[in-house]
C-alpha cells in the first residue's frame, strides 16, 4: 500500500499540517480530524492542497467521505479513476 | 532621520532580541516592509517599518536583546534627510506601538554593541546559554519558533548560514520537560494580570447558527476550496459590526482611562500545535467584502501556524474574538486580553431543539459569550452589544 501515490501525498500534506504527530500511531479508520487534531483551517488546507495536486473539486458536499483517513484515501482514489469521467 | 524602535508587541514585553536584519544599509524601505525578526517570549515576531525612505545603519546588532524602545535602526527619508523629528505618515489607525515610554538602556542589560562584528562568523567555540551577539546566526522565525519549542540549542548549528525549519530536527519536537515555556510565561503574565487588574463581567446567550451555517454551504457549494468561506469569518464580521456601533467593547484601557478605538480591528485567538494561543489581529475587520475578510482570515491563520506574524497584529487588537470551532465544547467564557476590555466567545454549534414560533424546532445553536471590562461598560450596554451581534449572524447575506 505504500507504493500507492495517493498514500504518499496524503502523508506529505498531513505531514506538513500536523508535523507533530507520529504518523504509524494515527488510526486510519478514526476521526482524520481527531487523528491529527487539525481544526477546521486547517482541513480546508488540506483540501485545498489535494485538490490542488489531483485537479478535483474537492466539494463541501463530499465531506462527508473524508473522515477518516482511509475513506479520504478512498475518496481521492475513486475520483482520480473517474478521472475524465467528470 | 527617524529612529526605529524596538517595539513593544503586548503590555508584557520588557525587551526583544534583534534575530533577523532583513534590509541592508542603503536599501529602500516602504511602509509596511517587513525589516526585521525580532525574539519576544511570544516567538521570532516579523517587524514592520511604517515609513518610507532609506535604511541608513542599523544601532543594534544581529541577537542583541535590547529593552523595549530601544533605536535599533536609523531610517532616512527620501526627500528631507536631515531633519531630526519627521513626522510620520498619517496611520487611520491611532499610532502603533511602540507606546510605552522608551526606557533609558537597563544597567542590567547588555548595551547595543556599536562594534561591527566583522563579516567573518564568530565560530560557536565554548558557546555561552545565548549566542555571542556578535556571531550573526541567522535563523528563520519558523526554525526559530520550533527550536524555541523543544528546547534544540540553536547554536549547535554554527553561523555560517541561514537556518531554516528543515535545519531542526523533528525528534526533539516533544513535549519539553521544562516547568513552564515562554509561551506559557507569556500567556500567564497576561492572564494574570487581566484577572488582577480587569474587573470581568459575564454575559451570555445561545445563538441560532442554521442561517449562517445554510449561507456557508450555499455559498461554497461552487466555489474552489481557497475560495470558500469558513464560519468563523462571520462571526469576525458580526462581531466588527457590532463594535463599530458599540464604542464601549473596542479599544485600549490604559493609565487609567479607556482610548476607544478608531477602527476595528480583531483579535483571532488561535491555537497553536505544540502548546499555547496568540491573538493576532485581523485589521479593519469592518472593511470590504467577506470574501477578502476570509483572504485575510486564511492568511493570518497561515502565517501563524507557520511562526510567522508581524508586531502590528500582536499589539493592535482592541477586542478579541475566541471561537471554538465545531469540534469544541458549547460555550466558552474568555478572558480578556489586557488591554483590552471585552473578548467575545463563541462554542462549536450543536443540533439542539428550539423553539421556532409555535413550533419546536430542531436548530443548530451555540453559546456565545461576552466577558467585558466593569470599568468601562456595564451589563445593560454589554447585553446590547452581544444581542447585535447575535442580530448580526441572523443575517449572514449583509455580512
Amino acid at each position: 500500500m505504500t507504493d500507492d501515490p495517493i498514500h504518499h501525498l496524503l502523508v506529505k500534506h498531513l505531514g506538513q499540517i500536523a508535523p507533530d504527530i507520529p504518523f504509524d500511531e494515527v488510526d486510519p479508520q478514526a476521526d482524520l480530524r481527531d487523528e491529527f487534531d487539525i481544526d477546521s483551517m486547517d482541513f480546508m488546507t488540506l483540501i485545498t492542497a489535494l485538490g490542488k495536486a489531483l485537479s478535483l473539486p474537492m466539494p463541501e458536499a463530499d465531506y462527508d467521505q473524508m473522515r477518516s483517513f482511509d475513506d479520504l484515501a478512498d475518496y481521492l482514489r475513486s475520483q482520480t479513476a473517474r478521472g475524465s469521467v467528470d | 532621520m527617524t529612529q526605529f524602535l524596538m517595539p513593544s508587541l503586548g503590555a508584557d514585553m520588557e525587551d526583544g532580541t534583534l534575530v533577523e536584519q532583513l534590509v541592508g544599509p542603503g536599501d529602500p524601505v516602504h511602509r509596511g516592509d517587513i525589516i526585521a525578526a525580532v525574539e519576544t517570549q511570544k516567538g521570532a515576531i516579523e517587524i514592520e517599518v511604517f515609513e518610507e525612505g532609506v535604511l541608513d545603519q542599523w544601532l543594534v546588532p544581529l541577537g542583541t536583546k535590547v529593552p523595549v524602545g530601544t533605536p535599533i535602526a536609523e531610517i532616512r527619508s527620501a526627500g528631507e534627510p536631515e531633519k531630526p523629528d519627521m513626522p510620520q505618515p498619517a496611520d487611520p489607525a491611532p499610532a502603533p506601538p511602540p507606546q510605552e515610554a522608551p526606557q533609558p538602556a537597563d544597567p542590567d542589560m547588555p548595551p547595543p554593541m556599536p562594534e561591527d562584528p566583522g563579516p567573518t562568523p564568530a565560530p560557536p567555540a565554548a558557546p555561552p546559554p545565548e549566542l555571542a551577539s556578535g556571531a550573526r546566526q541567522r535563523v528563520s522565525p519558523a526554525a526559530r519558533r520550533r527550536a524555541a519549542r523543544s528546547g534544540f540549542d540553536l547554536t549547535r548549528l554554527g553561523a555560517d548560514r541561514i537556518i531554516s525549519l528543515a535545519d531542526i530536527p523533528d525528534d526533539v519536537v516533544a513535549p519539553s520537560a521544562e516547568p513552564l515555556s515562554a509561551m506559557r510565561q507569556a500567556i500567564a503574565a497576561a492572564m494574570t494580570r487581566s484577572k488582577r487588574e480587569i474587573p470581568h463581567y459575564y454575559l451570555s446567550d445561545s445563538v441560532d447558527l442554521t442561517r449562517a451555517e445554510d449561507f456557508i454551504a450555499t455559498y461554497n457549494a461552487d466555489k474552489a476550496p481557497d475560495a470558500r468561506l469558513a464560519l468563523s469569518v462571520l462571526y469576525v464580521r458580526a462581531l466588527a459590526k457590532a463594535a463599530q456601533k458599540h464604542p464601549d467593547f473596542n479599544g485600549h484601557f490604559e493609565d487609567g482611562r479607556f482610548n476607544p478605538g478608531q477602527a476595528v480591528h480583531v483579535g483571532m485567538a488561535i491555537n497553536l500545535r505544540g502548546g499555547g494561543l496568540v491573538a493576532p489581529a485581523l485589521h479593519d475587520a469592518t472593511d470590504g467584502e467577506i470574501a477578502q475578510l476570509m483572504d485575510r482570515l486564511r492568511d493570518l491563520v497561515q502565517r501563524v501556524r507557520e511562526g510567522r506574524f508581524r508586531a502590528r497584529e500582536l499589539s493592535d487588537p482592541t477586542v478579541t474574538l475566541s471561537s471554538l470551532g465545531d469540534r469544541g465544547v458549547s460555550g466558552i467564557t474568555g478572558v480578556i486580553f489586557p488591554p483590552q476590555v471585552a473578548i467575545v466567545g463563541i462554542g462549536s454549534p450543536s443540533l439542539q431543539p428550539a423553539v421556532v414560533g409555535d413550533s419546536v424546532q430542531p436548530r443548530r445553536l451555540a453559546q456565545i459569550t461576552l466577558a467585558a471590562d466593569h470599568r468601562v461598560s456595564d451589563g445593560h450596554n454589554g447585553a446590547k452589544f452581544l444581542r447585535a451581534i447575535i442580530k448580526n449572524l441572523q443575517h449572514p447575506e449583509q455580512l
